[in-house]
């Protein structure tokens, strides 16, 4: 099975062996970073623009190292400092960056479906690096990678999400990318975080931590946003953390030994984690950034390499 | 000056016809209604426009006054005010409701906004009884629906956009309900959405509650299945909903629950229905495909008899504002639709008469519409959009 698709804008629309392909290239790509000259010519020549319309360092920078490593040149567009500050349409400036003919546009925006626009709009190739509340399929990849690096395989693996599922585009793009796997997937919060009928997508549903952490082989922690709180959805950061906020103790007394602790990033440090648990044994959060900057070389590969050509 | 329309199909619910016969039109009346021979064409009853929301708010009797001159120097189409229930539609004070019903408006409401305190909309509903003008009410809880840009459901859950619960329509539905119920008002409900909002006007009209309601063509023949193209023309207050709302809006419809049809025609320019999903404005057009999808989609497969439908865009609606027009009855005003139910054409957002665009139905293949228009006696619209093609089919159909 090669890579037929132009862009990479969800993983609903990828089938097992599409993201099996794209998990391969991302693992075979890891060794770049060992290097002592970080960098093959498998993109030389072509231009790639981030189009972060969100403050994000970690993706954008990702991205940005993946693209240098594969000798593409790549443009970083903040929208903070240029033309969407005089007001400019998300449309209208993009159609400007396609007429200087990139080759892959990396989009993120907060408005879900922003990178199916672009898709529709622009020429070139698309991939979303997250829009609005929609999907991340980079970031499903590299914990995917991720996973798959500790645990050896997919199949029958049990993984809990838990904190602000309603709110995050990563639960959404985990969610698929797991289950078409073969994974079983628990989602878990204060029912107030959980987005309604989300049962339909295939997974099960848990109000309590001490519940949803029992007897799975990874769990993946989300990033609670300030605003939930003013926004009515919970009461406190306080009680959050209490409640929903993983602790040593709580993986002691309830977790399996050998699970893995997962989070996307950044971290609240004291409120859905404690420090303990981000910098302890269980956690590989800083081998989803690594695995991160493989799987961004894989996909901008696949999408603007040359078709069966080895880096 | 008169006009005959010869063999058509007369669809004239006020007076339970259903037949071919040619209609003559004199002075602006309809002057007789006989039998003649077979032909395939129809003709309807017009139905009469109305203008919803314009700008400034139609808030004063001087907007109103405006409104209708300008509808009589310029307009082809009946126009008939609605006034606003509130100033400036905030919700917080009263209109000066009496003075609009006097400058010529029909009915009373915030569409677009809720008035979401019960106690004034309490007491608009009561200083308006004395002029037997409906309060329309759009049935929206603001908190409820904050922050929404389409249905709450499986497809919003999955597109990660921010959702209504249908609850933050039918708890309004239940409100309005219960006002007309203690105010003996008559409470129409505009643009009714949810198959919990159904429930709620069938059980209030069981009881005898002044309650009414309309549908739009595009919650009878959508679903939020259709927002997962991102398309901003498939965004509207109150949003697409489910299977399930659907077939019991169209349930509602054929059983009479549901009293009229109406577009909740919401023009808007280009850039406001281009971009990104959350971003972009409410509402779709609605006039120029509302007859022939609902012909070709409800009609054509028999979920819909042709004189309901005929009801529901003319007599229905004119009964339920206490205007004139509905009938072909002799006397009656001279607003009849003819019907051309065979040719198949193509929804083009580019062709349409209006300025705007903004529909979701564009691609859409159709078979029938509306093929002329008369309003009192005078033809304003010939073929529509169809052109100069359908015209010629339809040659030797119907004669004038």
């Amino acid at each position: 099975m090669g890579w037929t698709r132009k862009h990479l804008l969800t993983m609903r629309e990828l089938d097992a062996s599409e993201i099996v392909l794209l998990i391969d290239t991302a693992a075979s790509l890891q060794e770049i970073a060992t290097r002592e000259i970080k960098k093959v010519p498998a993109l030389r020549g072509k231009t790639i623009v981030n189009l972060f319309y969100e403050p994000s360092t970690r993706t954008r920078t990702s991205f940005e190292i993946a693209g240098k490593w594969l000798s593409a040149d790549v443009i970083n567009f903040s929208a903070g400092g240029s033309s969407t500050t005089k007001g400019e349409s998300f449309i209208d400036t993009a159609k400007t960056i396609a007429a200087m003919s990139p080759d892959v546009v990396i989009v993120r925006h907060s408005s879900a479906g922003a990178a199916e626009l672009l898709a529709r709009t622009l020429p070139c190739s698309i991939v979303n690096a997250g829009d609005g509340a929609h999907e991340h399929p980079t970031q499903a990849l590299l914990d995917l990678l991720t996973i798959r690096e500790k645990k050896a395989h997919f199949d029958g693996l049990h993984v809990a999400i838990v904190g602000d599922v309603a709110h995050s585009r990563v639960a959404r793009s985990d969610i698929h990318g797991m289950r078409k796997l073969g994974m079983t997937v628990t989602v878990a919060g204060p029912p107030t975080l959980i987005p309604p009928f989300v049962q339909e997508l295939g997974v099960k549903v848990s109000y309590r931590l001490e519940d949803a952490i029992r007897d799975v082989d990874v769990i993946m922690m989300l990033r609670l946003q300030h605003e939930r709180m003013t926004n009515g959805l919970i009461p406190s950061l306080r009680e959050y953390s209490r409640y929903w906020g993983l602790t040593l103790e709580k993986l002691a007394s309830h977790a399996r030994p050998d699970v893995l602790i997962m989070h996307p990033g950044p971290v609240n440090r004291g409120i859905e984690l404690s420090p303990e648990v981000a910098d302890g044994p269980y956690s590989v959060i800083l081998d989803q950034v690594t695995k991160g900057v493989a799987v961004r070389m894989g996909v901008l590969l696949l999408l603007a390499g040359s078709k069966g050509e080895a880096p | 000056m008169s006009l005959l329309v010869k063999n058509g199909r007369v669809i004239d619910p006020a007076n339970t016809t259903d037949g071919v016969q040619d209609v003559l039109i004199a002075h602006g009346k309809i002057e007789r209604v006989g039998k003649r021979l077979e032909a395939p064409a129809g003709a309807e009853v017009v139905d009469a426009a109305r203008m919803a929301n314009t700008s400034p708010v139609n808030d004063n009797r001087a907007v109103t006054d405006y409104i209708l001159a300008t509808a009589r120097a310029d307009g082809t189409v009946r126009v008939h005010p609605i006034g606003a229930v509130t100033r400036g539609l905030r919700g917080e004070e009263l209109a000066e409701l009496a003075e609009l019903a006097e400058a010529g408006c029909v009915a009373f409401s915030d569409d677009g906004a809720c008035v979401m305190n019960a106690g004034l909309y309490r007491r608009a509903m009561e200083y308006v009884l004395p002029f037997g003008l409906p309060v329309i009410s759009h049935a929206e809880d603001a908190p409820l629906a904050r922050g929404f840009t389409m249905n709450e459901g499986v497809v919003s859950t999955e597109l990660g956009l921010p959702g209504a619960p249908a609850a933050a329509e039918d708890v309004m539905v239940a409100r309005d309900i219960l006002l007309a119920e203690l105010t003996g008002a008559h409470v129409h409900i505009a643009h009714l959405s949810t198959a919990g909002a159904v429930r709620l006007v069938r059980e209030g009209k069981s009881r005898g509650v002044r309650v009414t309601a309309e549908v739009t063509p595009h919650h009878l023949l959508l679903t939020e299945d259709a927002v997962r193209t991102f398309d901003p023309n498939t965004k509207m207050a109150p949003p697409l909903r489910t299977k399930r709302d659907t077939e019991a809006l169209l349930e509602a419809l054929v059983d009479g629950t549901i009293d009229c049809i109406a577009t909740d025609h919401a023009p808007h320019a280009l850039a406001e229905k281009e971009g990104e999903f959350d971003a972009a404005a409410f509402g779709i057009v609605g006039l120029e495909t509302a007859v022939a999808l609902l012909l070709d989609r409800l009609v054509r497969p028999g979920l819909l008899p042709l004189a309901t439908l005929v009801s529901r865009l003319s007599r229905d609606p004119a009964r339920l504002l206490g205007l004139r027009g509905g009938s072909l009855a002799p006397g009656a005003p001279a607003d009849v639709t003819i019907l051309d139910p065979d040719t198949e054409w193509t929804v083009d957002p580019a062709r349409f008469r209006s300025k705007s665009r903004n529909t979701p139905f564009g691609g859409f293949t159709l078979t029938g519409g509306p093929w002329m228009t008369i309003v009192g006696g005078n033809v304003v619209q010939a073929a529509g959009q169809r052109g100069a093609a359908v015209r010629a089919a339809a040659e030797g159909e119907a004669s004038l």
